[in-house]
């Protein structure tokens, strides 16, 4: 006789070992996209092409540093999320697991780099 | 008897003779831009850097981010991350149980598609 809940022997559980939580992150970031993306578009297509005095300049506003980083956070966060999905779709065993590490390490590589920059450039 | 029969049996749909469909297209594009713009972040972030470290480094990565190779790349990721955007929002749609239907997802298809277009055609005016 089984005592545990249908919930208690779902959760923890799926393919990922994260039930539904990939799912739900990607339906949230998604959803932030609508707003980030034409933030970031707009805020980058104001500094794109400026000289190095003037992109350094731009970055010590507090909108558009705030902006940026929000963004990149949004954005990188999510494309990881996507190009995880299509290794777990593709890539199987050993090597799809060592693929996932190598994608999440590039992406917060990148995360952790565009924040100093940020930082070093707004302060 | 299944022997002598092995090599003349239809197969399944083959992609050499599979015709692609909008609803099947649009989704691996969707895909496809994720992974891209996951690539080009790359470009963003090593200019960022090099804005903050010396005006050589900025200098070079701004100087190939502008030439007419970067403005290509420049527009199709600006292509890329609007029909990625366009795309997600369709996913919250169907995950909110609404336009599951073929004909809808199509008409959205179609929309992510022209919408991508014109909002990079305005980017590409404005800046």
């Amino acid at each position: 006789m089984k005592y545990a809940t249908d919930r208690k022997r779902a959760e923890g559980l799926g393919s990922g070992r994260q039930g539904t939580a990939h799912h739900w992150e990607m339906l949230v970031s998604s959803m932030a996209l609508l707003v980030v993306v034409p933030a970031f578009v707009i805020t980058f297509g104001l500094v794109f092409g400026g000289s190095h005095g003037e992109v350094q300049a731009f970055f010590s506003h507090p909108v558009a540093a705030i902006v940026s980083a929000l963004s990149l956070i949004v954005i990188i966060r999510h494309v990881m999320n996507e190009t995880l999905e299509a290794v777990e779709d593709y890539i199987h065993g050993l090597a799809g697991k060592l693929t996932i590490v190598a994608v999440t390490a590039l992406a917060y590589t990148l995360i952790a780099t565009g924040l100093f920059a940020l930082a070093k450039l707004a302060l | 008897m299944a022997e002598t029969q092995s090599g003349n049996r239809p197969l399944s749909p083959h992609l050499q003779i599979y015709r692609p469909q909008l609803t099947s297209m649009s989704s691996i594009m969707v895909r496809a831009t994720g992974i891209a713009l996951f690539g080009l972040s790359i470009l963003l972030i090593w200019w960022l850097l090099a804005a903050a470290t010396s005006p050589g480094a900025f200098a070079f990565i701004d100087g190939l981010m502008r030439s007419w190779v970067g403005d290509v790349v420049m527009l199709g990721a600006t292509w890329a991350i609007f029909y990625h955007m366009l795309g997600r929002l369709r996913h919250v749609i169907w995950d909110f149980g609404y336009c599951l239907d073929v004909p809808t997802s199509e008409k959205m298809a179609m929309g992510m598609f022209g919408l991508a277009t014109v909002l990079t055609a305005v980017v590409a005016v404005v800046f």
